[in-house]
């Protein structure tokens, strides 16, 4: 099989140009790095089909081999329209970020942070003496005992007796 | 003419109802109408598939007369049939799902509009890739779904949707790139990219090659199927999606994922050259999912950590190569969509009825509204393996497959399964105690409408009173249906499939035993492709 060089190293600057955009925070930048990876890709199917050769319309007189490779450029046809679509949608999103809140930036999950900075303690499920939820104590004891705060004082002795 | 040749009408139907709900855009009756009765014609067309290919094995239909390897190709086996039926049972009760939301509400136009066209050109995708027979086409599948669950996800266009949006997109085009990428190596390689012939071809070149070919398509669908360290965008995205999104997704988009791994790792790459890599990988997607799990409070990221975590029960099955191992992996696919999505359905019943997701604001369900805890409770106990449900059974299977291989590592991976087993429960419990059996008022921050009573003092059917409480989730609307019976019916039917699935364990374990026999023997999967004596 013969490949050749130009394409080749074409292909490379791309997936490397590709690569260092799509791991910037920046949205604009990450759809231009997918936008060359996804061109990258269409060179390397465009490369496994071989050397160049004629166009693909059968006539009798020409030896197969003459012919070039019609199935890595069908596939390129496809991998071009999906590429396309999805980075329209893309921006289109990008766009919307930027309506609202001004954002340009591939944004923290909030949710994500706040369990990751919570304490591992969990009153209900991690207090040395169970927190006491039953609904049967007697209103007048209830009212005593301060059991359901939530934090350090379940851990206090004199608190949660 | 035999009945395989109906198989391309399971991507066809969807598409064209697609079509049609699209130009009745503004009519949302006839909308939810063509695209209700499609699907259901879809699913009985793939059952009577499914009795077809049980009797016969394998069956080819080559598209436009193309022979193979030329032509684009289907394949229906019973693996592929078996996924095709579950997969449009589920989408059509969460379609109906969504229908009843909408009707609920009351939304005459809005955004909402585009969901059903949507919804179709997802299950034409899906479909499309439990039943192509090149890896190309498996690639278009995979990109239909995606393209329109990007769609699904980012529906609205509200800001914590946008963020998820975002993730979500980034990494799904990355992993449909690795996927391109390995196809065109693939063919630079052997010239073919049908998979019977690539079953015979692959195993011709040197082995270093098939090794590096074999990971890169491993990449690829572990991101697709969300593989521990390839999961993390998971938990991440899927939440914020709109609850019966949220649900097909969880159900589905993943095992396609599964679906693609073990037709590859069975048909394309046979032997055990990655067995041990995939056993440590599935031993750490349980256990790092599930602990993951343990810290949510919101029980739909909870419960999408679950989701990664009992895909490793799926890849475990996978490496350990046997015909028990890929038929209980096999039977145990079809449990989780079914158990998975019915959890999310649950759950989007449980945010309308009690204002929020959060199980810490949340109490006293039980006794609100016990349906809801009964539709809770047997799916969050089936997820956990409690006898005699499903999941223990599909998990007893893995097991045993395991203890017959008799290695150290699968004597590891069967321990942390039964750990991961155990740890689902106590998640579930969690959100059991906290959720349905305490009451509203031991919770930090109850949400209001869970106080609330409606004017006579019995218990609250609609959001008639609640506006005053300032939820600011119903304003502008006079009444709203806290449970209606269009969302409840179809979440009570998915429970009971997933029940049925428990009765009718033995029929469906015989059947995806057969579908293992026929995956490890890669016989019936050639020959009826390239045609009888092509497997030699």
């Amino acid at each position: 099989m013969t490949v050749n060089l130009t394409l080749l190293l074409v292909m490379g600057c791309l997936y490397a140009a590709g690569i260092y955009l799509l791991l910037e925070r920046s949205l604009t930048r990450v759809v231009l790095g997918l936008a060359m990876l996804t061109n990258a890709t269409n060179i390397l199917l465009l490369a496994t089909g071989g050397p160049a050769g004629l166009a693909p319309i059968f006539n009798k007189d020409i030896a197969a081999d003459a012919y070039n490779d019609p199935l890595p450029q069908a596939f390129i046809l496809t991998s071009i329209v999906i590429s396309f679509s999805v980075t329209a949608f893309m921006l289109g999103i990008i766009y919307r970020s930027w309506v609202l809140g001004r954002q340009d930036e591939v944004q923290d999950d909030l949710e994500d942070r706040r369990v990751a900075s919570q304490s591992s303690f969990d009153a209900e499920d991690d207090a040395d003496v169970p927190e006491d939820t039953t609904e049967f104590t007697p209103p007048e004891e209830a009212e005593e005992a301060p059991g359901s705060q939530r934090g350090n004082t379940a851990n206090d002795p004199e608190v949660t007796r | 003419m035999n009945t395989a040749s109906l198989a391309p009408l399971a991507v066809v139907l969807p598409v064209l109802g697609a079509a049609l709900a699209f130009i009745l855009i503004r009519h949302q009756r006839a909308q939810r109408a063509v695209s209700i009765s499609i699907l259901s014609v879809t699913l009985i067309l793939e059952v009577v598939l499914l009795s077809s290919v049980w009797e016969t094995g394998a069956q080819a239909v080559n598209l436009g007369a193309w022979l193979p390897p030329f032509g684009i190709t289907m394949v229906v086996d019973q693996f592929s049939a078996l996924m095709l039926v579950v997969s449009s049972a589920i989408s059509l009760s969460v379609l109906i799902y969504a229908a009843g939301q909408g009707m609920a509400d009351g939304d005459e136009d809005g955004p909402i509009s585009i969901f059903h066209p949507t919804y179709l050109i997802l299950v034409a995708g899906v479909s499309n890739a439990f039943l192509a027979g090149d890896l190309f086409n498996l690639y278009v599948g995979f990109e239909i779904l995606l393209t329109a669950s990007y769609v699904l996800m980012t529906l609205g266009g509200t800001t914590p949707r946008i963020r998820a949006g975002v993730t979500y997109v980034v990494v799904s085009v990355v992993s449909s790139l690795l996927f391109l990428i390995s196809i065109a190596m693939i063919y630079g390689a052997t010239g073919t990219v049908n998979m019977a012939d690539l079953a015979l071809k692959l195993g011709e070149l040197d082995p270093a090659t098939q090794l590096m070919l074999h990971l890169m398509l491993l990449v690829a669908f572990g991101i697709k199927a969300a593989i521990f360290p390839l999961s993390f965008w998971l938990p991440d995205s899927y939440p914020t999606a709109p609850a019966p999104v949220t649900a097909v997704f969880a159900g589905l988009l993943t095992k396609v994922g599964v679906y693609a791994m073990v037709r590859t790792e069975t048909l394309l790459f046979p032997g055990d050259r990655i067995n041990t890599l995939l056993m440590v990988v599935a031993g750490l997607t349980m256990l790092v999912g599930i602990l993951g799990a343990l810290a949510q409070t919101d029980i739909k990221r909870m419960l999408s950590f679950t989701l990664v975590s009992h895909i490793g029960y799926m890849v475990f099955g996978l490496a350990v190569a046997s015909v028990a191992g890929i038929g209980s992996a096999v039977f145990y696919v079809v449990h989780h969509i079914t158990v998975q999505t019915s959890l999310f359905l649950v759950t989007g019943l449980i945010e309308r009825r009690g204002g929020t997701a959060n199980m810490d604001r949340l109490g006293g369900l039980a006794r609100l509204s016990p349906l809801l805890a009964v539709l809770y409770f047997i799916p969050a106990i089936n997820l956990a393996g409690i006898p005699p449900f499903s999941g223990f059974l599909g998990k007893l299977g893995l097991m045993q497959a395991g203890v017959d291989l008799g290695t150290p590592l699968a004597y590891v991976l069967v321990g942390s399964g039964a750990a991961t087993s155990l740890l689902t429960l106590l998640v579930m419990a969690r959100v059991w105690n906290r959720a349905f059996w305490r009451t509203p008022e031991d919770a930090v921050h109850p949400d209001p409408i869970l106080l609330a009573t409606s004017s006579d003092g019995s218990s609250l059917r609609s959001s008639e009173n609640v506006n005053e409480h300032a939820t600011g989730r119903f304003s502008g609307r006079d009444s709203v249906d806290l449970l209606p019976r269009t969302m409840v019916y179809p979440t009570v039917g998915l429970v009971a499939l997933g029940v049925a699935l428990t009765v009718a364990a033995g029929p469906l374990f015989s059947l995806s035993d057969g579908a293992a026999r026929d995956l490890l023997d890669r016989t019936p999967y050639i020959e009826a492709v390239l045609g009888e004596g092509a497997a030699q």
